[in-house]
């Protein structure tokens, strides 16, 4: 009897079948995701999700015998009353759903089938729902820290990094090339020469044996089993790492002139830079700023779901974020993205003050500076500019960006546009 | 193993150690083959997690099989039922193979252990190795091999001929894989020799029984009115076929070569399990008696302690528990409840039989050789032939089962037999009937092949009581079928008692 402990076995064996179900299944699952995303908070799309996926196309078919009409016969355990010849009402059909049997052969209608997507998964179809450009390219990150990568074979290195297969191989073939005599020959060669001297008789092919021998002995001491011209190290390179931590800046206008269509908007977008910054560090710090008048950090609910009233000024949310950074957020400790969502109102007379401030302390801390401006779906924005809009227009730094959004629709390439290499300057 | 007389026990507490496991694996197998006179292949466990117990699952419990999209599919399923708490893990798993592999999982305490190895590594184990339909059809020693091959061979064709086209080809077999099993041994090759022999014994006893009488009774002037072309047609098709996917393998005009080899493992591994569909009762009932059995013994020779044999009969209650029909948690009939109370009645008859008993079981009740008898019944049966021979009246009462008769027609179900004198045999017969195979399958058989035409293919379903197919899923399996013939299908549904037509299916084009 053998027992093997196969628990250490590398996991996720059915991994490929996996695989070659999400691809099947392909389209339902982006509908799904599609559908998922939009009612899930920002930072909850982290965790994986339970999608339902409807079975078309997921239906294995096979010739088999209808539930309802013909004869049947059954053998059925548990009678407690009933003697031959009694009858028993049939239970009720189920109706509707439950017949749907003879439907058309690409048939809706049938149970949706319900698992769950890891995280990476969910965020793979995420993101390639969102066609976001090659991210690599895009030159956002600090290099300060340095990691080690395997970079190839050195010849030469500290012992413990010694390429045992590798010199293995070299010293076998260079064993070869240079006919070093095996062992095994030798060993044979001996066990005649020791024959021969036992028997005594052929002393000529003793001398001759010998001398052969002699021969492998001087040949084998002159090539080495091991030479350190085969010795290989694994050589390791130090690849520059992002500094691994971010911090997100939300800023929003919640005056009364922000309707819940804008502040959907902007929440879908918000969603996507943290999608999007938490792909490239390992930890996202969010902070939400909200303004009217007056500015002020407060939770994600806050945040998205409650009205204030008051008039507009943008300034104090700059100034906000300029004193969060200074207390919390050391620049050279973290990198800086911000985001801000506006209607684009703003009093005129705090125009000024905003460039001020961002010139002056947000845009050179910040990594990326993203300005969006909501509008109203039904609202022609054409030929009229905000006075924000106007404003920020002026700016020419290369890490700000401002776009317009006016439907579901253009937040995805418009984050798109904001993330691709070109484009990063104001357009309309 | 030196044990002290005074301290027999195999283990104590809950957790378990390899060293546990070999020990009650000993003592197990020296009470299974010394006392029971069991004959197993010799066993290899091997220890699994709760998520690899999953991976097996979702691969139809083979330990390797080919990727395909639809154990990702049962694999996510069965997993997101098991998260939520809404299914539990089986507790082993156990592989028809020589050396036999029973899986158990790492949470079982010790005691779930003992049972799992009695119940899988050696009741399954000497069901495989013994019973007839196991031996005739399945090979032990050379599967693992074969799915290493058939494994190898869909990631090679996928390589080379691209995922898309072999899961076309995969959807397509695994919707006709209940159709892709031989039912009866192999039609022999045509034997010249051996036909000649046949013919002569034939006209010997023709002569010996000659009797002038038949020259004078009129004949019909066309016995058999079927057209010699169509005849030879298929008989060079070897028409009618109803194993579907031998049918295409052999013959369907457009499939390449590496196409045929995956129908070929398709249909090897339907095979493989034709024998465990056709005994679930017996492998069950083998599998739960042996345990049950086992655990005693364990306990009686003093190599387990109470709390163990405590853990282990709870166990055991859960799983032979059939709940009547009126019950919310009735499903169906349990096969390991039904088996168990037929094992355990047959060893009853053989030991302390009633009148009755003798009257029913002549052959052997009272013989003393309970185990002998088991033996016999798990070597040379299946489900519905097991329960025609072996369905004691006393089982019917305590069960107390019945036979409901439902007719689509009429209103009420009737109430046809119950468990008494007049009804012991109605009962049989019908439970019986209900795990013969070949009548719960629709019997759809090729038929033929339009040659002179548009070379469609001809099916006909063989309607029982009946009971018609379920036209969509019919309508889909039909697409695949379409797909790999290459050619137009025709599904006739016909009455199998008067041949009539009672429904032809459109015919369906491949895509």
């Amino acid at each position: 009897m053998n027992i093997i402990d196969r628990r250490l076995n590398p996991k996720g064996k059915s991994l490929a079948n996996r695989q070659r179900f999400l691809r099947r299944a392909r389209e339902q699952i982006r509908k799904a995701v599609r559908e998922a995303s939009s009612g899930r908070s920002i930072t909850d799309i982290d965790g994986g999700e339970g999608v339902s996926i409807p079975m078309d196309g997921l239906h294995e078919p096979s010739f088999r015998r209808a539930a309802q009409g013909g004869v049947r016969d059954a053998v059925v355990p548990g009678n407690k009353e009933f003697v031959p010849g009694d009858t028993i009402a049939k239970p009720p059909q189920q109706g509707g759903a439950g017949g749907g049997s003879d439907g058309s052969p690409d048939g809706g209608g049938e149970d949706s089938f319900h698992f769950v997507l890891s995280r990476d998964e969910f965020l793979d179809l995420f993101l390639e729902d969102l066609e976001l450009p090659d991210l690599e390219k895009t030159n956002l990150t600090k290099t300060e820290n340095v990691a080690f990568s395997r970079a190839g074979l050195s010849v030469t290195g500290s012992p413990s990094n010694l390429n045992l297969v590798r010199t293995m191989r070299n010293s076998l073939s260079r064993r070869i090339a240079l006919k070093r005599p095996k062992p095994a020959e030798m060993a044979e060669l001996q066990a005649a020469i020791v024959e021969l001297e036992e028997s005594g008789d052929n002393p000529e092919m003793l001398s001759e044996l010998r001398l052969q021998y002699q021969d492998l002995l001087t040949k084998s001491r002159r090539v080495p089993y091991i030479d350190p011209v085969d010795v290989r190290y694994n050589r390791f390179q130090a690849v520059p790492k992002p500094i691994s931590q971010a911090v997100m800046f939300c800023l929003m206008d919640v005056s009364g002139s922000m309707t819940e269509h804008m502040k959907d908007l902007a929440k879908r977008f918000y969603m996507l830079l943290y999608l999007f910054l938490t792909r490239r560090y390992r930890h996202v710090d969010i902070v939400f700023i909200r303004h009217t008048h007056t500015a002020k950090e407060v939770d994600e609910e806050t945040f998205f779901y409650s009205t204030e009233t008051g008039g507009t000024v943008v300034s104090t949310a700059l100034a906000e974020m300029t004193r969060i950074v200074k207390a919390r957020y050391s620049p050279s400790d973290w990198n800086i993205y911000a985001a801000q969502a506006s209607d684009g109102d703003n009093t005129s007379s705090d125009n000024p003050a905003t460039l001020n401030l961002l010139y002056d302390s947000i845009l050179p801390v910040c990594q990326y500076f993203a300005y969006i401006e909501v509008g109203a779906e039904y609202k022609d924005w054409l030929g009229r500019e905000s006075d924000l809009w106007r404003a920020y227009k002026s700016v020419t730094a290369d890490n700000m960006a401002m776009r317009k959004v006016r439907s579901r629709a253009q937040i995805f390439p418009v984050f798109r546009d904001l993330f691709s290499r070109e484009g990063r300057h104001v357009e309309a | 193993m030196s044990k002290r007389s005074h301290d027999k026990l195999l283990f104590t507490g809950a957790d378990w150690t390899f060293d546990k496991v070999m020990r009650v694996h000993d003592a197990v197998a020296e009470i299974a083959h010394g006392e029971l006179g069991l004959d197993t292949y010799p066993n290899q466990i091997e220890v699994i997690t709760a998520e690899q117990m999953l991976d097996a699952y979702s691969s139809i419990g083979m330990p390797l099989m080919y990727k395909h999209w639809s154990f990702g599919k049962h694999f996510a399923a069965d997993e997101s039922l098991y998260r939520r708490g809404m299914r539990g893990l089986a507790y082993e798993i156990v592989i028809n193979s020589s050396p036999c592999i029973s899986y158990i999982m790492e949470e079982n305490s010790m005691a779930m252990q003992t049972l799992v190895i009695a119940h899988a590594a050696f009741g399954h184990n000497h069901f495989f190795k013994n019973n007839a339909l196991f031996k005739q059809w399945t090979d032990a020693k050379g599967i693992l091999d074969y799915l290493e091959f058939a494994k190898t061979y869909i990631l090679h064709a996928e390589e080379r001929h691209g995922a898309r086209a072999v899961e076309r080809v995969l959807d397509a077999a695994h919707a006709l894989m209940g159709h892709g099993v031989h039912k009866y041994p192999r039609k022999r090759p045509f034997d010249l020799a051996e036909d000649k022999r046949r013919q002569r014994e034939r006209a010997d006893w023709f002569q010996q029984n000659y009797n002038d009488l038949w020259r004078t009774v009129p004949r019909s002037e066309n016995a058999f009115p079927e057209d010699s072309e169509a005849a030879e047609r298929k008989r060079a098709l070897g028409l009618p076929e109803e194993n579907i996917l031998y049918f295409l393998e052999k013959s369907a005009p457009l499939l390449a070569p590496w196409q045929r080899e995956i129908l070929r493992i398709v249909r090897n591994i339907a095979q493989y399990f034709y024998p465990q569909k056709q005994t679930k009762v017996m492998n069950e009932g083998c599998a739960t008696m042996v345990h049950y059995t086992i655990a005693n013994r364990l306990h009686d020779k003093g190599l387990i302690d109470d709390g163990t044999l405590m853990e282990i009969l709870h166990s055991h209650t859960n799983v032979v528990f059939q709940p009547g029909f009126d019950d919310p948690r009735f499903s169906g009939i349990n096969p390991y409840a039904l088996g168990f109370a037929m094992m355990e009645d047959i060893k009853r008859i053989c030991e302390n039989p009633s009148d009755e008993d003798r009257a029913w079981f002549p052959d052997f009740a009272g013989i003393n050789d309970a185990w002998g008898t088991l033996r016999h019944a798990w070597a040379d049966f299946r489900d519905e032939s097991f329960i025609l021979q072996f369905l004691s009246p006393n089982v019917m009462r305590k069960l107390r089962l019945f036979h409901l008769h439902d007719q689509a027609e009429a209103e009420d179900m009737v109430v046809k037999a119950i468990h008494d004198e007049r009804g012991y045999r109605d009962v049989r017969k019908t439970l019986a009937k209900s795990y013969d195979i070949g009548a719960l399958e629709p019997d759809i058989q090729v038929v033929d092949v339009d040659l002179t035409g548009d070379r469609r293919l001809i099916l006909h379903h063989r309607v029982a009581d009946g009971i018609m197919l379920d036209s969509l899923e019919a309508l889909r399996t039909l697409r695949h079928l379409a797909n790999l013939w290459g050619y137009p299908v025709r599904l006739v549904e016909v009455d199998g008692k008067y041949d009539d037509v009672l429904k032809v299916h459109d015919d369906v084009e491949p895509d």
